[in-house]
């Protein structure tokens, strides 16, 4: 029965929109925030894995880094870097948990809602294209085959945004195989385990064929 | 589909993105493009279209890329609009307009018939952009390719051209800093590299080796390399001034290898300035090449233990990205492009004075395991960001987003 269940291996690819809107200052990063398309917030919060850009292992979101880099505020920039894009239900919930954070550090420092980045905060937005390979799979250990050949965008679409897809927050493996459950468990265990917030796709994708690699290595079935 | 081409391709970035360039290019199958820009050889836009045009074909899409021409007049013209979006004014006079429009006119009979054809148009730059108001009832998509940092214009001109580019149904440009206010969606697509070219292919040992002999330099000593036109904002005054002042610590030997280009007035000036300032120091050696020097350039770059690019303004940096993409950790002015190659402590360093540079390249020919380290890092960041596969991938997801709708999500079945 469990076997018919099948895995659809997707891809996807990222296309990055401007929307001409830049901050130099926290005041305006804030005004902004408050009126940006909410695709902005994907864009500097889940995307940023996948577009060419430098993976900083120290910063998870555009927000934190900048504040950072260009504002020296190591509190704020500690808070943002803290916020966790897939616990909220929307992304409209993630605007405002985003808002709170700069108005709660707006009301213990004194000039840094007005202090200036030598270089902006540019808001931009992604169109993302989801492409269905046909690819099924019906069974867990074919992953054990798949997954080291599946592009940056696969490892992205299934190990990243399914955390927004998907009811449970959690990648799209796991969400499979909790169809097969309990038989699985233990391999889903080893999957979260995965912190895909301090990774690359390529490190991530070679993370999770080490960790197919030794589940069914021990002989798992 | 060109089977070679891709496999190519396909030993240098794995097998998995050229799965998906199959999977995007399948969805694309008929689709006619069309790039139009002003000349085939020599500049970024002709370099970046003769890899991009091959590679698109051998997905399977029906490309053409056609040239416009025009006389002195029109790429004088041209050419000081070029400047002033870069921020320089300039003489902007209703004769350099009627010269433009004109050239536009007859360039536009002579492509009536592709671009009529075409389902996606790309025009670059400036030269044909105002191809498009000749064709007011157009059904296809046209979308305007801005190559030039266009974040300082100098006003009249780029208000003029506005009022062309609005016409576009897309732009696109290679950072959201280089970018204005349009009415359209503006893409941002990085440019990239062509690991297959002559510039940044594998190279024998013995060819690398052999720029020491060519050029006079010790194999004894490290080398420091920039490879820029003679340009002040290359800075090479303040390279030489880096290097003396790093070559009071530990000995190197600096090489500037660059040319000038015929549309170029300043560049001899900058480099009898550059030579002034060398003093016929013997570790420091000024290269004059020729335009097609690619493979010399290339094997200096490999050659080289440290690249700089200590630009003071630069659009993407491409030299930086083939430097990085030869293993070498790269010293760079922290400006345009530069920023989003070089990350400090990553892929190399960002400077901001001759000083800076200096501490930077004392900094890593000492730490030598550093240096490789950078360098292998750089290495596999350019693999993953800025190679002519991602750079294709890129505009094959923008005609898919178009033929599909704006949705922020679009989802493609299995064909």
């Amino acid at each position: 029965m469990a076997e018919e269940i099948l895995f659809h291996v997707k891809d996807c690819a990222l296309v990055s929109i401007s929307t001409g809107v830049k901050a130099y200052i926290l005041t305006e990063l804030l005004d902004h925030l408050k009126q940006v398309e909410i695709g902005c917030l994907y864009y500097h919060f889940w995307a940023r894995q996948l577009r060419p850009s430098f993976d900083h292992p120290e910063f998870h979101n555009d927000f934190a880094a900048w504040v950072h880099r260009e504002l020296h505020d190591w509190v704020l920039a500690e808070r943002l870097n803290l916020i966790a894009p897939h616990e909220f239900h929307n992304l409209e919930e993630l605007r405002e948990e985003l808002i709170n954070v700069l108005e709660e550090r707006f009301d213990e420092s004194g000039d840094l809602p007005w202090r200036k980045a030598e270089k902006p905060f540019y808001f931009v937005k992604s169109q993302i294209v989801v492409i269905d390979t046909g690819r099924r799979l019906n069974h867990p250990r074919q992953l054990l085959e798949v997954v080291p050949s599946l592009s940056q965008g696969s490892i992205f679409y299934h190990f990243i945004d399914a955390r927004r897809r998907t009811p449970e927050r959690i990648d799209d493996f796991r969400a499979w195989l909790s169809a097969f459950s309990p038989e699985y468990d233990d391999l889903s265990a080893r999957l979260a385990a995965i912190d895909p917030y301090f990774l690359t796709l390529t490190e991530i994708r070679n993370q999770l064929a080490v960790v197919f690699e030794d589940y069914f290595g021990e002989n798992h079935e | 589909m060109n089977e070679e081409l891709l496999k190519r391709y396909e030993a240098i970035v794995g097998q998995d993105v050229i799965d998906q360039l199959c999977q995007m290019a399948a969805r694309l199958k008929d689709a006619r493009v069309l790039h139009v820009n002003s000349t085939r050889y020599g500049g970024g836009v002709a370099e970046i279209l003769r890899s991009m045009v091959p590679l698109m074909e051998a997905l399977g899409l029906s490309v053409r890329w056609e040239v416009i021409s025009g006389d002195d007049s029109f790429f004088q013209v041209t050419k000081s609009f070029h400047n002033a979006l870069q921020g320089f004014p300039i003489e902007f006079t209703e004769k350099a307009i009627k010269t433009y429009e004109e050239n536009n006119r007859t360039e536009f009979e002579k492509l009536e018939k592709f671009l009529q054809e075409a389902d996606f148009v790309f025009i670059h730059d400036p030269q044909p952009a105002f191809l498009i108001k000749f064709m007011p009832e157009r059904k296809n998509r046209w979308i305007w390719r801005c190559h030039i940092d266009l974040s300082r214009p100098y006003r009249p001109v780029w208000r003029y051209l506005r009022n062309v580019v609005v016409d576009y149904d897309a732009s696109i440009f290679s950072m959201p800093d280089f970018t204005q206010p349009l009415p359209h969606p503006q893409y941002i697509i990085p440019p990239s590299i062509d690991p297959l070219t002559e510039k940044n292919m594998e190279l024998p040992p013995e060819e690398i080796k052999s720029v020491y002999d060519r050029f006079g330099l010790d194999p004894a000593k490290p080398i420091v390399l920039q490879v820029s036109r003679f340009d002040r904002f290359k800075d090479p005054v303040g390279v030489i001034r880096a290097a003396l002042l790093a070559m009071k610590f530990l000995p190197f030997q600096l090489v500037y290898a660059g040319g000038g280009a015929a549309d170029d007035p300043e560049g001899e000036i900058v480099y009898q300035e550059v030579l002034t300032a060398a003093k016929d120091h013997p570790d420091i050696h000024i290269l004059y090449l020729p335009p097609d020097a690619h493979r010399t350039i290339n094997a200096l770059q490999r050659a080289a233990h440290v690249v700089l690019q200590k630009s003071l303004k630069e659009g993407f940096g491409l030299t930086v990205t083939e430097a990085m993409w030869k293993f070498k950790p790269v010293i760079g002015g922290d400006t345009g492009g530069i920023r989003l190659q070089v990350v400090n402590h990553h892929t190399g360093f960002l400077v901001h004075t001759p000083e800076g540079a200096a501490l930077r390249i004392r900094y890593l020919l000492f730490y030598q395991d550093k240096c490789y380290e950078m360098g292998q890092k750089a290495h596999q960041f350019v693999k993953e960001n800025f190679l002519i596969t991602r750079h294709v991938r890129d505009y094959l997801s923008l005609m898919l987003a178009f033929i599909s709708g704006n949705g922020e999500r679009i989802e493609l079945e299995t064909l």
